[in-house]
């Protein structure tokens, strides 16, 4: 199944691996930073609405 | 209907969760489809060999990079006019993703850039202006998280961004005005001459439309966050208002 990269296997392969956890981490931080904030702010608009 | 409308924050979230799903779905499958075909499916160049493979992320990633920019251009100069604050946090929320490109794009180039030109950098026109493209991004960023007053900081980021454009026009067209340097030329020509071979353009271009409609979904989806930070601070700021009258 993988091709043969011949002498520059570790050329495009570490290409490749770079750029798929660069973009791996954007999209983890991206949506863990999304959710935290969408529950900090579900939990403040409930306390506001209970106190009044 | 007017494109104006999206200005209203609740208007804005409710639209672009509604077109997210189908962004998600679209950009992961054109991406997949794009570099697998790419990385398994097309031949060796006959002088570069097997490295012509990271064309499919080198070249998406760079053209996102500057047009992340021109977005946040665009974005900074909306609030300048029309004050509208979705803008503004628009433009915040595009950077992180920009400056994830730009070093995607430095970092396979220079990849690429040991075995092909036998070093890893070179103080080409190309390059450097790209690196400072990737500087202008970290000091956006770093701008907009120094100062606490989020209109102040739209302002200051904005007039950041239009300093940067410079850059971001220099790095699309160095190639084309500097007759010098390593960099090749653009890998996509309406010139059939100058073009890439069918074999390779074919999942470039889905690799581009890929890393497109990705660059999208995030800025929306960062955007939707930004709103909501912005939310907590204005319900916060209400909240002790209260308690001190």
């Amino acid at each position: 199944m993988m091709p043969d990269l011949g002498k520059y296997s570790d050329t495009v392969l570490a290409a490749y691996g770079a750029s798929i956890i660069l973009l791996a981490l954007l999209v983890g931080m991206t949506l863990w930073r999304g959710r935290r904030v969408r529950r900090e702010m579900d939990a403040l608009e409930q306390r506001m609405r209970r106190d009044g | 209907m007017s494109i104006w409308e999206y200005a209203n924050p609740r208007k804005f979230l409710r639209t672009s969760e509604r077109v997210m799903p189908a962004l998600w779905v679209s950009s992961a499958l054109l991406m997949a489809v794009g570099l697998v075909w790419g990385f398994f499916f097309t031949p060796d160049d006959f002088r570069q060999g097997s490295t012509v493979k990271i064309i499919f992320l080198h070249v998406p990633a760079a053209l996102m990079a500057i047009n992340a920019w021109f977005m946040m251009l665009v974005a900074s100069l909306i609030w300048v006019i029309r004050r509208h604050h979705v803008s503004a946090l628009a433009a915040r929320a595009a950077a992180p993703v920009g400056i994830v490109m730009t070093l995607i794009a430095l970092a396979t180039g220079a990849i690429w850039g040991q075995p092909m030109w036998g070093t890893w950098w070179a103080w080409d026109p190309r390059l450097t202006s790209f690196l400072v493209l990737f500087l202008f991004y970290l000091g956006y960023i770093a701008l907009w998280e120094a100062i606490d007053d989020p209109d102040t900081a739209a302002d200051l980021t904005a007039i950041l961004c239009l300093v940067g454009t410079v850059f971001a026009v220099l790095s699309r067209y160095a190639v084309n005005f500097w007759n010098q340097g390593l960099h090749q030329g653009a890998s996509l020509s309406l010139d059939k001459k100058e073009n890439v071979a069918d074999a390779f353009s074919n999942p470039l271009y889905i690799c581009m439309i890929g890393f497109g409609l990705f660059f999208i979904a995030m800025v929306f989806y960062r955007t939707g966050t930004e709103i909501r930070a912005r939310r907590i601070k204005a319900l916060l700021a209400r909240e002790r208002q209260g308690e001190s009258a």
